[in-house]
């Protein structure tokens, strides 16, 4: 993939869905946004941050604020554009790349028609290759880099840039400020240079993205062999096939916490219960964990292989349930204080996928 | 017949044929016809109601209700449709998405002559996203009669919730081109979600022509029996518009004919719950009625290519029907019995092997097991081998089997009900539920489910649970409801609340949450 055309969306805005683990934000919306950006201001060129001079300013966008206030208030663009002009300015340098933060869920689209907008390549990268709903849960958290200094900004011109000194500090201010910005606002953070990008990021997330939509695509469109090749390259292992026989949901500081009960649909007596906060985080089999956080959890629709999110999920539908592996720059000292299971509150060890 | 004894008229106009029935007070069946569908589909309605009145007395007649296909095939064959001005108030948010951004070509071409984002709209707290542009708003009246736009759709960021700045537009817009040009408002349309909410409202003001002549149309064959009756329309939900609501807002009709069938099919059999397999010529539906109404399916539901919110019933469809074609291919290396998924559909009737055709098909098969009766010669299919007959019911029995348990929502045995041309394909016992019907009447399970329709009303807002507790953010919604339903005809004093849906929003502060409520009552 060198450019990006509004072709390439579809698979891109599959992959999202699925990387989106149930949260993530529904792409829906960002795939409209980027692809009239791409038809607007023309394709994008994607690039490999090695391939970016070594100290040039690499800067990520990407929404913050509610997602059921997105679906009311879609984004204009411009606040995606000014949120990176103002962290430049502040900075005093231009960027020479945009990257997105988090490739999965709307994220992964939305920083697409930035870079197509200001003119500017999209760097091959991330820090989650999957969703996850704090933005200090990154791997440049576990590389020491600062999510700051870091701006938001509205469509209406308002614009505000943090100094932070931790992460979590940042997430912290992030939130309260775009309370105040209608709940529907861009931000950038972790302004990084392309050596920093190139040693810390996760490499090829686009294209792992648009790879694994393509490979779904195909098991939807019903190609002969295609679930197999889905499930090998994407490293992926069907756990369960199911009806939801219960939904419980309910908001506590702030997330979306449900518990989704899976009746086996297989013939076997089994059961499976999903813990979620906002994206799908443990699945239990008969009450032992099976799938854990940073690894991902996926449902697919039984009959349409479409990836569900958790708000679309109702009583009755019929699911199958995959674990993804996390994207091997997880792997490393702080993975599991940062994002396993204990890190949401779950006192149970991480599993790791079978092979 | 008691004196005081009332009869509802119902109609569905179906894509192959019109039902029609008669129904008394106690929900009898008074009189049914079943006319073909006409290309003019109030023709085949007046034919209908000619043939039903022919022998009822028209006195008793007190209501009448049409579910009908118009609204829907307008849009998939992108014919009668006008050509819509629309105007989103939301800028300066939401101008990376133009308006029909996501529809296909040929539809977007016939429908939006004009289109504007202007600045107005609410925020999620009510505050505005930028006061109203009125100048805007009549800059774009004339922009949008200059490029012969029949109607208008207004659509405003955060309007279910704060409906005021598309209403002030509604009455610029009236004081600029006249009060009889028509507004489609899409607060008045549909739920939260802009864009789907936006497709909505510029469907809706694209299908008002389309509108008036099915609704002068029922109202002229009603006039012609002399009935001069309250006329309603059924909606997706399986409640009723009146014929005027319908007439603003036929958007709501789309996707009537499944739910009147589903509803109808209970109603008929006297359960309120239960799975229901409408087996037609080409393909079996099945779906499942909670509480008397369909379950709905959270999938976005496309109209056409548009994209929309609707709430439409939790269907799924698989080729099996009465016209599926069988095919024999055991002999040598053949891979077997082949089972459709092609049908030769209404042709079934002259096609099948069983009345003098050349075609195997299920009918055949179910005849040559006893299955079917009162159709077709048996002896014309005697000769079709045991083994096939065996195998190819095995398969029906199989895929009925799978329909059914996917429905379901628990483990529970639960009524199966078998309707549709070609329920006689589905067996007497069907693993996993506890009884299989086939109510009386069943062929005409739509036009009684239309006929039995009731009066509703819905709400669907965010709520701040920090500010007011939740209970009485639940009271408020379902008295707004309540109220919709009476304002749509419902009586006052037999109104249900049938679905409460509380969607937490994540982020928001102050424990906001999105609640919806339905109101259903019989009509006064």
């Amino acid at each position: 993939m060198e450019t990006l055309t509004a072709d390439d969306i579809e698979a891109l805005c599959l992959g999202a869905t699925l990387l989106g683990t149930g949260g993530g934000g529904d792409p829906y919306i960002a795939k409209l946004v980027a692809h009239q950006a791409l038809e607007t201001y023309g394709p994008v060129q994607v690039v490999d941050a090695a391939d970016l001079p070594p100290d040039a300013l690499v800067l990520t966008t990407a929404v913050i604020g509610a997602p059921t206030v997105i679906l009311e208030k879609i984004p204009a663009g411009t606040e995606y554009v000014a949120g990176v002009r103002a962290l430049a300015s502040y900075l005093g340098k231009e960027p020479a790349a945009i990257m997105p933060i988090e490739v999965g869920g709307c994220n992964t689209l939305l920083p697409i028609a930035t870079a197509a907008e200001m003119g500017l390549p999209i760097v091959n990268a991330d820090s989650m290759r999957r969703a996850f709903p704090q933005i200090e849960m990154t791997v440049f958290t576990l590389a020491g880099l600062p999510a700051g200094p870091l701006s938001v900004a509205d469509e209406k011109g308002n614009q505000a840039v943090f100094e932070t000194t931790t992460n979590h500090v940042a997430e912290t201010l992030a939130r309260t400020a775009v309370i105040q910005l209608g709940l529907a606002n861009s931000i950038s953070c972790y302004p990084l240079t392309a050596a920093q990008v190139a040693q810390h990021a996760i490499q090829g997330s686009l294209t792992y993205c648009t790879e694994v939509g393509r490979l779904l695509q195909a098991v939807k469109d019903g190609d002969e062999g295609a679930w197999e090749r889905f499930v090998s390259e994407s490293g992926s292992k069907k756990f369960f096939t199911g009806k939801v026989m219960d939904l419980d949901r309910r908001t506590t500081d702030g997330f979306a916490r449900s518990t989704v009960i899976l009746e086996d649909l297989d013939g076997h007596d089994a059961t499976m219960r999903i813990e979620v906060q906002n994206e799908n985080l443990i699945a239990f089999v008969d009450g032992e964990p099976a799938i854990t956080t940073p690894n991902l959890i996926c449902l697919l629709d039984c009959e349409t292989f479409e990836p569900i999110t958790t708000e679309a999920l109702a009583y009755g539908n019929r699911v199958i349930v995959i674990g993804m592996p996390c994207a091997p720059e997880w792997h490393q000292d702080g993975m599991l204080d940062l994002v396993g299971p204990r890190a949401f509150g779950y006192d149970i060890d991480f599993v790791e996928l079978p092979a | 017949m008691s004196t005081g004894d009332e009869f509802r008229i119902g109609i569905d106009v179906g894509g192959t044929n019109t039902d029609a029935v008669v129904i008394d007070s106690a929900g009898n069946v008074v009189r049914a016809v079943k006319v073909a569908t006409t290309p003019e589909p109030i023709e085949g309605i007046r034919t209908s109601l000619d043939e039903l009145l022919s022998d009822v007395d028209k006195s008793l007649v007190a209501k009448a209700m049409l579910g009908t296909t118009h609204p829907t095939n307008a849009i998939i064959q992108r014919q009668g449709l006008d050509t819509v001005g629309v105007l989103r108030l939301a800028a300066p948010s939401s101008l990376g998405v133009r308006p029909g951004a996501a529809w296909p070509a040929d539809i977007r071409e016939i429908v939006i002559g004009a289109s504007a984002i202007i600045e107005g709209g609410n925020e999620y707290t009510g505050a505005e996203i930028a006061p109203l542009d009125t100048d805007a708003v009549r800059r774009f009246a004339a922009e949008a009669t200059a490029a012969g736009c029949a109607a208008i759709a207004v659509s405003a960021a955060f309007s279910p919730a704060t409906g005021d700045h598309e209403l002030r537009v509604g009455d610029i817009l009236g004081a600029e081109l006249g009060s009889a040009f028509p507004v489609s408002l899409s607060h008045q349309v549909g739920s939260l979600g802009l864009l789907e909410r936006e497709n909505a409202t510029i469907l809706n003001a694209a299908l008002l022509s389309v509108a008036s002549s099915v609704v002068d149309g029922f109202g002229d064959a009603l006039a012609a029996h002399d009935l001069a009756v309250d006329a309603y329309l059924t909606q997706n939900d399986g409640t009723l518009l009146t014929a005027a609501e319908a007439g603003r807002f036929p958007v709501l009709t789309l996707g009537s004919g499944p739910t009147n069938s589903m509803r109808g099919a209970c109603a008929l059999a006297g359960v309120n719950d239960a799975v229901v397999i409408d087996v037609g010529g080409t393909s079996a539906d099945a779906g499942i009625l909670v509480d008397g109404f369909p379950r709905e399916s959270t999938a976005a539901i496309e109209v056409g290519g548009v994209r929309t919110n609707f709430r439409m019933p939790d269907l799924i469809s698989i080729g099996l029907g009465g016209g599926t074609i069988v095919r024999d291919e055991r002999a040598g290396n053949g891979s077997g019995l082949v089972i459709g998924p092609d049908s030769v559909g209404y042709a079934v009737a002259t096609e099948a092997l069983c009345v003098g055709g050349s075609t195997l098909t299920l009918s055949d098969v179910s005849l040559a097991s006893g299955r079917l009766d009162g159709f077709g010669s048996p002896e014309l299919v005697s000769h079709i081998d045991a083994g096939l007959v065996r195998d190819s019911l095995a398969w029906v029995d199989d895929q009925v089997s799978i329909m059914s348990d996917r429905m379901k929502s628990s483990r529970d045995e639960i009524t199966l009900l078998a309707v549709g041309g070609g329920a006689h394909l589905i067996a007497e016992r069907v693993p996993g539920t506890s009884q299989v019907l086939r109510p009386q009447h069943y062929s005409v399970a739509n036009a009684y489910g239309a006929g039995i329709a009731e009066a509703s009303g819905t709400v669907d807002r965010v709520y701040s649970y920090d500010r007011t507790s939740r209970e009485e953010c639940l009271d408020d919604a379902k008295e707004l409801a309540a109220n919709a339903a009476v304002r749509s005809g419902a009586h006052p004093d037999r109104i249900r609340i049938t679905a409460i849906t509380e969607v937490p929003m994540t982020y928001v502060p102050g424990g906001g949450c999105r609640v919806l409520v339905k109101a259903v009552g019989p009509l006064a």
